[in-house]
């Protein structure tokens, strides 16, 4: 037997202008689970849809107890024994059990001339699995009955079925309760015991502690090392994951905080019990206020439901002093709350229309006359002058908002807010997908709006922005709040410390 | 290279709209009458009523939405206005006993009435969260139930001079209801391009999300949407019973569905977001003109509908293909 059961070697992906993947090995012993760390961004995901097909390696070789295999695509994974339970579900809610374990794979029977689906072969096989992971469910009841826990025992019955060597976890306790957890690692530990390897992606160190057995660490697409989990300490982990020095690329801090409290949050839960519970803080006139947290942490469901996009269970809002009631955006806007959300594309633009439409649609209450028709001029003006300030670079103000770049495209959306003058401007990963350039342009405005008074709320999940640019971090995970860290202190370290605190 | 490509994507982008007019012209030169003032007139009073419809539904497309509620509910109206404005000494009165009430109060009662409805379409579509396909669908059959009901599938006629004036007659040479139509176009095109409810409809259409994000009332202006369409197939009901001196439960049926392949002809979009009141009056004309041409050339009507079918499917299948090439 081959002393590794999967290995991937020097595993290299580049994406125009990016080079993803540099060099990567991961070697998973047989019976082990094998626990894949590193930083939002750090690849984790490219390496996993390398080896299943997803995206085609640059350089690297995947070898499969000791043989060359080359993976062309998941269904060709699954056949040749890796398995992946997703983190993100994909199932079909709507049918069986036993369909969505067979889905792709039905078992066939003849009926006359025909080929048709052995439902009960199917079924019996189905419950057999079942009861091999010790998930005694009914075949035939709807997926959609399951818990989410429960539908990734399924996931896992359905990969011990195919006779799977390497089983991927991706996160999955992102949303399980702690019994939830007990139950999938007894799944995990019995499924070791038969030899079954794991490849187990998570952000959380205590489930890395209770349940790995070997540790491999990436950071920005590069292989940092591996390590058997008893060998290493926590503090090393993070410092591994995080250890890369900050460059210069945000323009120098500026302390505009005054003591004036603008926006105040006290006990804020939400109507989901797994999302943001018992969240407490305050928010000054001239703050840039930094929200940290690896992903999942609830950072963003927190500033949606301030902005009436989530509901609320219980706690208060309030601005100035004054309780706000905000049901929906509208609400929010009107009590001066803005909001560039995380999701460009989906909440963000309004892709088929103009440049000029996109910046104004917040604020055309203020360009009427006679109190009906829109005063196109007036528009145009907040338009041009828009432009000329935020430097966005567009061939007219006519141009479909789709045909720009991101960074411009975040700029009009800027620009909209702007308009309309809020006292708080809520950024939720205000550079995702924005090149360096650009980058540094909002940098800039942002702290131009600190400066004229504006409190700034930043989620970043990038730990180096978050550093240079907020004059405070609050550091989330699952759920509640887990520290502050003054703008000054703020280190990777310290802030990875508290995001894993769970 | 470049330039072909551009003739190329010009020739597809407004396909339809070539062919149709090419069949205009070879009707307009082997057939005498077809370009005669006499039949350009009734070309544009029969556009006049469709148009008036298109720019009711026009509202509900550029929203990711439809109405299939349009065509019945242009049939009640003008079965109601049918009902009020009988001679007095026609035998065959709905109301033997009613007096001759005042024709704008009955176009008044009419935009109510058909108001109501488009209301409740509203709410469906924007509070209920019911897909306006299937809501409207509905409200189509409740419409048609609540004009059988009513008029207990009576035809009616006999209508009062001060009534079909308004179809038939002229100003300096221009039919009234070419007028009417014309006017409705102008205020459409003043709330699409000049208010704000304008520019939110657009906002809905390009993406709903970020219009809710960007604090757009989403409900308000659907419903705004809907009423509007419903208080424009009233008047267009009203006009059409006037044109033809009768009414029938069966007005209207299939408007609907005209309304939207005209409006699609016309470069309404229907993933929403893209439409202008200019697009949906090239689109009826151009739906208007195509009926006609096969008239004159003494195509059956029955083969018309195969025709008119086609027209329909390319022209969705030729604005789809512009969507996905967006991408």
């Amino acid at each position: 037997m081959a002393e590794y059961r999967l290995e991937m070697k020097g595993v290299s992906k580049s994406f125009p202008g990016v080079k993803a993947l540099d060099g990567i090995h991961l070697k998973v012993r047989p019976g082990t689970v094998h626990a894949l760390m590193g930083e939002n961004g750090a690849g984790k995901s490219t390496l996993m849809k390398c080896l299943f097909g997803i995206y085609k390696m640059d350089e690297g070789e995947i070898f499969l107890d000791g043989e060359k295999i080359t993976v062309i695509n998941p269904d060709d994974a699954l056949h040749k024994g890796l398995a992946m339970v997703h983190q993100e579900l994909q199932p079909v809610p709507e049918r069986s059990i036993a369909e969505n374990m067979y889905l792709g794979r039905y078992p066939l029977k003849s009926f006359g001339p025909l080929k048709v689906v052995d439902h009960k072969t199917m079924n019996e096989e189905a419950a057999k699995w079942l009861d091999n992971v010790k998930m005694p469910y009914d075949p035939k009841a709807k997926l959609g009955s399951l818990s989410i826990a429960q539908m990734q025992s399924v996931e896992i019955a359905k990969a011990v079925s195919m006779n799977a060597k390497v089983v991927i976890l991706d996160e999955p306790t992102s949303s399980l309760t702690d019994n939830e957890v007990e139950a999938l690692f007894r799944i995990v530990r019995d499924l070791k015991s038969r030899g079954v390897s794991m490849i187990y992606i998570s952000h959380k160190m205590a489930e890395i502690r209770e349940i790995a057995d070997d540790i491999t660490i990436m950071r920005d697409g590069t292989y940092v090392g591996t390590w058997e989990v008893k060998d290493i300490s926590d503090d090393e982990i993070v410092r591994q994951m995080v250890g890369r020095e900050l460059t210069n690329v945000y323009p120098p801090k500026e302390q505009n905080t005054k003591d004036e409290v603008v926006l105040k949050v006290e006990n804020l839960c939400s109507i989901h019990e797994r999302s943001f519970q018992n969240v407490s803080f305050e928010l000054k006139k001239g703050e840039i206020l930094g929200f940290g947290g690896l992903v999942g942490a609830q950072r963003t469901e927190l500033m949606e439901a301030i902005f009436g996009m989530r509901g609320i269970k219980s706690g208060k809002v309030l601005m100035h002093g004054k309780e706000i009631n905000v049901a929906r955006p509208r609400d929010a806007i009107q009590d001066g709350i803005g909001m560039i959300t995380e999701d460009r594309r989906g909440t963000g633009i309004l892709g088929c229309l103009s440049i000029a439409d996109n910046v104004s649609i917040s604020s055309l209450n203020e360009y009427l006359t006679a109190g009906i028709a829109l005063d196109h001029k007036k528009i145009e003006a907040l338009v041009k002058d828009n432009v000329a300030k935020l430097s966005i670079k567009t061939p007219s103000s006519k141009t479909q908002i789709q045909s720009l770049s991101g960074g411009n495209q975040q700029k009009v959306i800027i620009a909209r807010w702007l308009a309309n003058n809020p006292d708080v401007l809520i950024m939720d990963e205000p550079t995702r997908g924005i090149d360096v350039g650009a980058k540094y342009e909002i940098y800039q405005i942002m702290i131009d709006l600190a400066r004229q008074g504006k409190a700034i709320i930043m989620i970043s999940s990038e730990m180096p922005e978050l550093i240079g640019m907020s004059n405070r971090i609050l550091v989330m995970c699952a759920g509640k709040l887990t520290g502050e860290v003054s703008g000054d202190e703020a280190t990777q370290e310290n802030i990875m410390s508290l995001a894993t605190k769970f | 290279m470049t330039k072909k490509m551009d003739i190329k994507k010009i020739l597809l982008d407004n396909g339809i709209i070539i062919v149709l007019m090419l069949l205009v012209l070879i009707t307009g030169i082997t057939k005498d009458n077809f370009f005669s003032w006499n039949n350009l007139s009734n070309i544009s009073v029969n556009t006049a009523a469709r148009v008036i419809i298109a720019f009711g539904v026009s509202g509900c497309l550029i929203t990711k939405g439809t109405d299939l509620s349009a065509g019945r509910q242009v049939g009640l109206s003008a079965c109601l206005a049918g009902t009020l404005l009988q001679n007095a000494d026609y035998s065959g009165k709905f109301f033997p006993s009613l007096g001759d009430l005042p024709v704008f109060g009955v176009l008044l009662a009419c935009i109510l009435l058909c108001m109501v409805f488009g209301l409740i379409n509203g709410v469906v579509v924007s509070c209920l969260n019911v897909p306006a396909f299937i809501g409207t669908l509905g409200m189509q059959l409740i419409v048609y139930g609540i004009c059988l009901v009513y008029t207990n599938a009576t035809p009616l006629g006999g209508y009062r001079k001060a009534y079909t004036v308004i179809a038939t007659g002229k100003f300096i040479g221009i039919p009234f209801m070419f007028i009417i139509a014309f006017v409705l176009g102008l205020i459409m095109w003043f709330v699409y391009n000049n208010t704000r409810h304008g520019k939110y409809m657009y906002a809905i259409g390009g993406n709903e999300s970020a219009a809710e994000v960007s604090g757009v009332n989403v409900k308000k202006t659907k419903i705004i949407i809907y009423v509007t369409a419903a208080a424009l197939y009233a008047i267009a009901g009203f006009l059409l019973g006037a044109k033809a001196g009768g009414a029938s439960v069966n007005m209207g049926n299939g408007y609907e569905l005209e309304a939207i392949a005209a409006c699609t002809i016309g470069g309404v979009s229907v993933n929403g977001g893209i439409g202008r009141i200019s697009g949906v009056v090239i689109g009826v004309l151009v739906f208007e003109l195509l009926k006609s041409s096969m008239q004159f050339l003494g195509i059956q009507t029955n083969y018309q509908y195969i025709v008119q079918g086609i027209v329909i499917i390319v022209a969705i299948a030729l604005d789809i293909r512009k969507y996905i090439a967006k991408k």
